[in-house]
C-alpha cells in the first residue's frame, strides 16, 4: 500500500468544482484509490459524493492510498491535483 | 373561456401550453415486491439515463451552468452512491426508496457542512428527484425541454428554474401563484416575456392546449375563436411594427425632462436598452456575479463585467446596487443563519456590513472601472433603514474613491425620515417593490396576499412624496427604479410626487415615454395630489385614469390628436 499525504490548495477546499475534477481523474485512474481526511472518515477518491461530504477545507490534510503497479504514478498525479488551486 | 390574472407589461401571444410538471411525492417505504437483483438493474438503468441526460445538457449549457450539470451528473454515477443504494435494496426496499433514501442521507450531510457544501444539497435533490421521475416513467422536474416555442404553465418558478430558462423556447409565462413584483413577473419584464401571474384558473390547462395569452388586458383565453386569433395576430404585429418606432429622451409635455433610464441584471442587456432608447441605467443589479458563485468573485473579476456595462452608456449616468442579498436572494457565503423572517433579516446593507469586506471589494472594483470608462458612475446601497447607516455607505464609498453615492429607499423608515438621509446621500432611489411589501406589511412572493402589493395604494405613494418632497428641497435627486416606474400613468404620477428620473425594464421604455410626454409638470402634480387623497390603489388608480382621460381631451384641441395614448387606458 502506497501512501501520499498532502495540504490542499484550493482556496475553499474541496467543495464543487475542485471536488469534481478530482474524483474525475481518480475514476479515470483504473486502479482503487481511497482519501482519508486527516482525523476523519476514508473514503473512495472516485466518489464525488464521499468527497465534498468530507467538508474539505483550504489547508487541510489528507492522505491518498493505493495498491497496484501504477500506484506511484496515480499517486503522484492526484496529489498534484489536491495542491492546485483550481480556484485561482 | 377567459381566465384572470394579473398581466405582466403591455403584450399578447398565441400558442401551446406545456405544464411545468409537478415535484414529485417521496416514495413510500413499502417493502419491495420484486428481488433485490430486480430492483438494482432498475436502479442502475435509471441512474445511467439520468447521468447521461445531465451530460447532455451541461454540453449544451456550458459555462457555469455546464459544470455544475456535469457535477449532477457525476452524482448519479457516484459509487459510494451505488454501494449505499445496494445495501438498502438489500434490505428489501423499493428502487425508488432506496434512491430517495440514499441522496437524502447525502443531502444532509452536505447540509450539516453549512457554507459552499450545503449550497450543493439542492443540485443533490434535483438528481434524486429526477432519478425517480425515470423510475417511475413520469417527466423530471424542471422547466420541459420541447423543441420547439411553447407557452409555460407553472404553480410559480424558482430562482433556479428562471435562471435556466431557454428564453427562445418560451413565447410566453403563466403562473397559478407568485404577485406582480414576484421573480417570475420580473424576469418577464426584464428579458420582454409576455405573462400573467396569479391565473389561479390556469390550474386546468393542460399540455397542448393552444391560448391566446393577453397580458394588456390581464387574460388567458382558452380555445380561442378564429376571429380572436386573427385579432391576437394583429395586435401582436401591431407591437412590434410600434417598437421600431424612432426613440427620444424621456420629457414632459411642457419640455420638462425626465430621464428615462433601464434597469438591469447584468450587461448582457445594454446593447438592447440603448435601442430602445434608456438614457442610462437606473438600477444595476449586481447579484448576477454573486448567485452562482461559491464565494465573492474577485475585484479583477468584478471589474471587468462593471467596465462592460459602463462602456455601453458612454456619458450616461449608470446607478449601481451594491450587493442586495438575504430574504429571497440568500447567499451562503453572505447569510449562513437560518432566519424565521428573512425579509426583516440581516439583508442588503446589513449582510454587507457584517461582512465589510465583500463590500469593500466590490465598491473597489467599481471604483476601478469608473476610471477606465466614460459613464457618470453611482453607486447606491440596499435597504437603508437609517441615517447611520446612510453615513457608513457614503463614507466608504468616498474612502474607496468613488464620487456620488446615494441609498435605496425601501424601508418606511427611510423615506420617513428622507429629509435627514438626504442631508447625507447624494441622491435617493425609491425600490417601490419592497416599500409596497413593507408598507402594507405583504410578502411580495405569496400570491394569497398580492392583492396588497400595489404600488398605487395611497400608503406608499404618501412616502413617494415624502422623498420627492424632501429631494426638492435639499436639490438632490430622486429617482424611482421599482415596476411602478413601468406603469405609464403611475409613471406620471410619480413625477406629480416629486420623481426626477425614472428606471424601468427596457421594454417599457416606449410605453412609459409616450405617456409622460402627453401631460406637463402642473398636470402631473394634480394627478399626484388626487392619487395621494383616495381611499385605497383602485380608487387612486380610478380616479387618476379618469382625471387623465379629461386632460387629454381638453388639450387635444390644441395638439394632435394622441390616438395611441386614448387606446391605452
Amino acid at each position: 500500500m502506497l501512501e501520499r499525504t498532502v495540504l490542499i490548495g484550493s482556496t475553499h477546499g474541496l467543495h464543487a468544482r475542485p471536488a469534481k475534477l478530482f474524483s474525475q481523474a481518480a475514476a479515470a485512474a483504473g486502479i482503487p484509490v481511497t482519501l482519508t481526511k486527516t482525523g476523519g472518515k476514508t473514503v473512495n477518491a472516485a466518489s464525488i459524493l464521499g468527497i465534498i461530504s468530507l467538508g474539505i477545507g483550504h489547508g487541510d490534510e489528507v492522505t491518498l492510498a493505493a495498491d497496484g503497479d501504477t500506484a506511484e504514478t496515480v499517486l503522484d498525479e492526484l496529489a498534484g491535483l489536491l495542491l492546485v488551486d483550481h480556484d485561482a | 373561456m377567459e381566465l384572470q390574472g394579473i398581466g405582466i407589461g403591455q403584450g399578447v401571444v398565441v400558442g401551446r401550453v406545456v405544464r411545468m410538471p409537478d415535484p414529485i411525492p417521496d416514495p413510500v417505504a413499502a417493502p419491495s415486491a420484486l428481488t433485490p437483483v430486480e430492483e438494482g438493474d432498475r436502479v442502475a438503468e435509471a441512474l445511467g439515463a439520468v447521468a447521461a441526460d445531465l451530460l447532455a445538457r451541461a454540453e449544451r449549457a456550458g459555462g457555469v451552468a455546464g459544470e455544475v450539470l456535469e457535477a449532477q451528473s457525476m452524482m448519479a454515477q457516484d459509487p459510494s452512491l451505488v454501494d449505499d443504494v445496494t445495501l438498502r435494496l438489500a434490505a428489501g426496499a423499493t428502487a425508488e426508496r432506496a434512491v430517495f433514501e440514499a441522496f437524502a442521507a447525502f443531502r444532509d450531510m452536505l447540509t450539516e457542512l453549512g457554507g459552499y457544501m450545503a449550497e450543493r444539497a439542492g443540485d443533490l435533490d434535483d438528481v434524486s428527484q429526477r432519478v425517480i421521475a425515470r423510475l417511475g416513467g413520469v417527466s423530471a422536474p424542471g422547466v420541459p425541454d420541447r423543441g420547439h416555442p411553447f407557452i409555460l404553465v407553472a404553480r410559480d418558478l424558482a430562482p433556479a428554474d428562471t435562471a435556466t430558462l431557454d428564453l427562445s423556447q418560451v413565447l410566453g409565462l403563466i403562473t397559478l401563484d407568485g404577485g406582480p413584483t414576484s421573480h417570475t413577473a420580473i424576469l418577464a419584464r426584464e428579458k420582454s416575456i409576455v405573462a400573467i401571474v396569479r391565473a389561479v384558473g390556469a390550474a386546468g390547462l393542460t399540455d397542448g392546449d393552444e391560448v391566446i395569452l393577453d397580458a394588456a388586458n390581464n387574460l388567458v383565453i382558452t380555445s380561442p375563436s378564429a376571429e380572436q386569433l386573427s385579432q391576437a395576430h394583429a395586435r401582436v404585429a401591431a407591437r412590434a411594427a410600434r417598437t421600431l418606432a424612432p426613440v427620444s429622451p424621456g420629457r414632459l409635455a411642457d419640455g420638462t425632462p425626465i430621464p428615462l433610464l433601464s434597469n438591469l441584471g447584468s450587461a448582457d442587456g445594454a446593447a438592447a436598452a440603448v435601442a430602445l432608447g434608456a438614457e442610462g441605467v437606473g438600477l444595476f443589479r449586481t447579484e448576477f456575479l454573486f448567485l452562482d458563485a461559491v464565494t465573492a468573485p474577485t475585484v479583477a473579476e468584478q471589474r471587468s463585467e462593471y467596465e462592460r456595462m459602463l462602456r455601453a452608456f458612454p456619458g450616461k449616468k449608470v446607478v449601481v446596487r451594491a450587493l442586495d442579498a438575504g430574504a429571497d436572494k440568500p447567499l451562503a457565503f453572505l447569510n449562513d443563519a437560518r432566519e424565521e423572517n428573512p425579509a426583516l433579516g440581516l439583508r442588503g446593507l446589513r449582510a454587507l456590513r457584517a461582512s465589510e469586506q465583500i463590500l469593500r471589494d466590490q465598491l473597489e472594483a467599481l471604483a476601478q472601472a469608473d476610471a477606465a470608462t466614460d459613464a457618470d458612475l453611482w453607486v447606491m446601497a440596499p435597504m437603508v433603514a437609517t441615517v447611520e447607516e446612510t453615513r457608513y455607505f457614503v463614507a466608504l464609498a468616498r474612502e474607496l474613491g468613488l464620487k456620488t453615492a446615494g441609498v435605496m429607499v425601501e424601508i418606511p423608515a427611510a423615506a420617513l425620515l428622507a429629509d435627514r438621509i438626504l442631508r447625507h446621500a447624494d441622491f435617493a432611489s425609491i425600490g417601490t417593490n419592497d416599500l409596497t411589501q413593507y408598507t402594507l406589511a405583504a410578502d411580495r412572493l405569496l400570491g394569497s396576499v398580492a392583492a396588497f402589493q400595489d404600488p398605487w395604494n395611497p400608503a406608499v405613494l404618501r412616502l413617494v412624496a415624502e422623498v420627492g418632497a424632501a429631494g426638492a428641497a435639499l436639490g438632490k435627486p430622486v429617482g424611482v427604479c421599482g415596476e411602478a416606474a413601468a406603469d405609464p400613468l403611475l409613471a406620471v404620477v410619480l413625477v406629480g410626487l416629486g420623481a426626477t428620473s425614472l428606471s424601468m425594464s427596457a421594454s417599457a421604455l416606449a410605453d412609459v415615454r409616450a405617456t409622460l410626454a402627453d401631460f406637463t409638470s402642473e398636470q402631473a402634480r394634480l394627478l399626484a395630489d388626487l392619487a395621494l387623497e383616495a381611499e385605497d390603489a383602485a380608487s387612486a388608480r380610478e380616479v387618476v385614469t379618469t382625471q387623465a382621460a379629461t386632460f387629454l381631451a381638453s388639450s387635444s384641441h390644441l395638439n394632435p390628436p394622441v390616438q395611441h395614448t386614448l387606446e391605452r387606458y
